[in-house]
């Protein structure tokens, strides 16, 4: 059955059973968003994908709100952008976001002052590198949900790491902060397939980018030097 | 360095192994109450009984406040440091205690017998300033004469009508005072839709803050088709300045439970769950003994009353929460998992507990519902106005004579109420009300001819909330009040959407700056966009009332934030 919704403007008509942002993405509109992936579960939780729905009272997230018959929707209204503007500036000053290639081109499109809240408390924690496989910076973590995700049902069903704290002192942690070998991770990788801003990356990326060379990562692993070829 | 004895656990945590990850929260609470904190070998015996993974555990400890990781003292006081504790001088109560005892806020002495903490409202506020030490109230501390109360917190009771408080007041009602469930007996006489239309019919809507039409949440419910439905009584009742609900289970917690019981018979359900916050451990004893009355005169239990049809309640405990009274958050607790709120829709009324339908009402709901079945939808509406119909109690404190729970029917004016309470206290002027709770809005003396309706109030922009009306006299430091706002948010933000979890840090961030009067350039804009994006964009009702009274504030007073800007410090 095909249902027709009001879009900027636009009339379309689409199959039901789609998203806004499927909607939008099909049509050509841009919706940024943040923690939505294809092969996790849609939480809704980084709400940059919010657009205006009219009749509603607060804005509504496109990645999980349903197309419906006659909707009308602004995907870049004064409140969208607003909201948008604020989050993204939000973030700028919470969390170290040099690697996040999408969300930088997301700051510029919106117009975003990185220093837009001075005298903000950063969320900032060392490295932990206590693994072969990954590291974990979680000053880069934005807390899109994803890899902890992966771990569990939508993925590994591995169980290995889970929330710490609450608020903005919520961080991705272990088990009472055991390091990675002794929790149930089996090093599968796919939290850092999905971690979108570097918080979690492998090892050996990390340790080149630290200026190591190959041969000395190739030391540090194996505890012994490359045989001669 | 702690001696663990894992063989005392066991038995205490068998009888949750039914419940599997649903039984995580009372595993947790019945470790604490062996131990005093959960240790990494009782989290990993936990684990091992309920097959709930080690990082989930961990995760849920982590979310809730009263669950400790770490070793904590023997005894533990909270000093509510809260609004309406503030003005009783809650901060010199907690520096006494400090100083005295030689710790810190928030900080364990060496030998384990003692934890200070500074806690948010503790939902004793007519009785302020209070604490709460281990699992008793202490309440009206008073320093200059040293004394204070222990034990079961007085209820301190008045209103121009005692329909929903008729028992309150004095002591609980036990179930031969309160009578044997007569509502019940009526509604079991009746078809289950024809007590969902009486509901409908009388007009009532929600009590805990959010006003949605009751009947419409109960026949949705009806409807629904599954093999398993759920009556939740959400008595998480947490927002700063409300503590009604605290007195209607106390003194009179028949009245909830048939409320409950009516409701289990309109929509069908299996299962009840009272959920009750962390922060009201005196009233479990209480609930549990009511309870036992309500199945030994078989008004709970298997074919009630000869209906044919059986019900059990259940018992569940909170462990420091605000978001847990947000209904989705609430089932999320109740499943053994931190307190996320869900996206809604679904709503509760399909997808509820246990992803169940669900019907899930405030205490004081709950308590209109006997009443309305008893006397009938008509008769029900003649109290109150047209649009809002019925008894609607008020939770008053701060600068007034006499702080207590009031019930009045819809359509009161402000004025009036204050009155009842005893005017402005000390023969000072009224600076503001807070109205509606930390989620509400501020009003001033230009309100107090309003009458306190849904409609009138909807009109000049006032939330009704949970019913919380704290008084702040002329010589009060607003901002001292907003800081104060701020950090509850702050502090009981879960973390989950981005505009709340960081909003209200940087929130609490200006606001604290505005409180020692060090406003950057720009702040005023800044709280504003921060406020307006997690009104319009938070995924739940906290986050988007974070910023309700910081916004209505800004409005009225404007010069309180520009009087700051004055003194403006150079970036």
């Amino acid at each position: 059955m095909t249902i027709t919704l009001t879009m900027d403007g636009q009339e379309i008509t689409i199959e039901q059973g789609k998203t806004l942002l499927d909607v939008a993405r099909e049509n050509g509109k841009d919706i940024p968003t943040i923690c939505f992936h294809d092969a996790t579960t849609a939480n809704a939780l980084c709400r940059i994908c919010v657009v205006e729905v009219e009749g509603m009272r607060v804005l509504q997230p496109a990645c999980i709100v349903q197309a419906a018959k006659d909707m009308k929707v602004e995907t870049r209204s004064e409140k969208v952008v607003r909201a948008r503007k604020t989050i993204l500036e939000m973030l700028a000053s919470t969390m170290d976001l040099s690697e996040a290639t999408d969300i930088q081109a997301m700051m510029k499109d919106y117009g975003v002052d990185e220093d837009r809240f001075p005298d903000a408390e950063r969320r900032e924690v060392p490295v932990k590198d206590d693994n072969p496989m990954y590291i974990r910076d979680y000053s880069k973590c934005l807390l899109c949900w994803r890899c902890v995700q992966v771990c569990a049902d939508d993925a590994q069903y591995t169980y290995a790491i889970n929330f710490e704290g609450r608020g903005y002192e919520t961080q991705i942690g272990t088990f009472f902060d055991k390091s990675i070998p002794e929790t149930t991770c089996v090093l599968c990788g796919q939290c850092v397939g999905v971690c979108p801003t570097g918080a979690l990356k492998p090892r050996r990326e990390f340790l080149l980018e630290q200026g190591l060379s190959t041969q000395e990562i190739s030391v540090l692993n194996t505890g012994r030097k490359r045989r001669k070829s | 360095m702690f001696e663990i004895d894992l063989t005392l656990l066991i038995p205490a945590i068998e009888t949750y192994i039914p419940l599997g990850r649903s039984g995580l929260l009372p595993a947790l609470h019945a470790a604490q109450k062996i131990y005093g904190w959960i240790s990494e070998p009782v989290a990993a015996e936990i684990s091992r009984t309920l097959r709930v993974p080690l990082a989930d555990i961990h995760g849920v400890i982590e979310f809730y406040s009263l669950f400790y990781n770490k070793p904590i003292g023997k005894r533990i006081i909270r000093v509510c440091t809260d609004q309406a504790c503030a003005l009783k001088d809650a901060d010199g109560v907690l520096q006494h205690l400090c100083a005295h005892h030689g710790l810190e806020p928030n900080q364990t002495s060496s030998d384990l017998s003692l934890t200070i903490e500074a806690s948010p409202c503790l939902g004793l506020c007519e009785l302020a300033p209070v604490a709460l030490v281990n699992d008793q109230a202490e309440t009206n501390i008073d320093l200059k004469k040293d004394s204070y109360e222990l034990g079961r917190p007085k209820s301190i009771v008045g209103g121009s009508i005692r329909l929903l408080t008729v028992n309150c007041g004095n002591g609980t009602a036990s179930l031969t005072q309160y009578g044997n469930y007569p509502a019940l007996a009526k509604a079991l006489g009746m078809k289950p839709e024809e007590v969902v239309n009486e509901i409908k019919a009388s007009g009532l809507v929600g009590r805990g803050g959010a006003a949605f039409p009751t009947g419409t949440k109960w026949e949705g419910a009806a409807k629904a088709r599954a093999d398993q439905k759920y009556v939740v009584s959400n008595a998480d009742e947490s927002e700063p300045g409300t503590f009604k609900d605290r007195i209607l289970l106390l003194d009179d917690p028949h009245r909830t439970i048939e409320g409950m019981t009516i409701a289990w018979y309109a929509i069908g359900a299996d299962k009840g769950y009272f959920y009750v916050r962390g922060e009201y451990p005196y009233i479990l004893p209480v609930l549990e003994q009511a309870l036992e009355e309500a199945r030994e005169a078989n008004l709970l239990g298997k074919n009630i009353l000869g209906s044919g049809f059986s019900f059990n309640i259940e018992i569940r405990v909170g462990a420091g929460a605000y978001i847990c009274g947000e209904e989705t958050a609430l089932f999320e607790s109740i499943e053994g998992k931190r307190g996320f709120p869900r996206v809604k829709p679904p709503f509760p009324t399909t997808h509820g507990l246990f992803g169940k339908p669900t019907v899930i009402n405030n205490v004081e709901t709950l308590c209109n519902i006997p009443l309305i079945i008893a006397q009938g939808a008509a008769q029900y509406r003649g109290i109150g106005t047209e649009k809002s119909p019925g008894p609607k109690l008020f939770c008053v404190s701060g600068d007034v004579p006499k702080p207590g729970l009031y019930e009045v029917p819809f359509g009161v004016t402000l004025r009036e109420l204050l009155e009842m309470a005893g005017g402005v206290a000390n023969g000072k002027s009224l600076q503001s009300v807070l109205f509606g709770g930390a989620a509400g809005a501020f009003a001033t003396a230009e309100h107090l001819d309003v009458q306190m309706t849904f409609e009138d109030l909807r009109a000049v922009g006032l939330p009704l909330g949970s019913g919380v009306v704290m008084v702040f006299d002329e010589t009060r430091d607003m901002r001292d009040v907003l800081k104060r706002l701020g950090h509850f948010f702050a502090h009981e933000s879960c973390g989950k959407c981005y505009p709340c979890q960081i909003g209200t840090q940087r929130q609490m961030e200006i606001l604290d700056r505005l409180a020692m009067g060090k406003v950057l350039e720009g702040d005023l804009i800044r709280l504003q966009d921060v406020g307006w994006t997690m009104t319009d964009a938070s995924l739940c009702g906290l986050g988007q009332t974070a910023a309700s009274a910081v916004l209505s504030a800004m409005k009225l007073w404007p010069q309180l934030f520009e009087h700051s800007d004055v003194q403006t410090s150079q970036r």
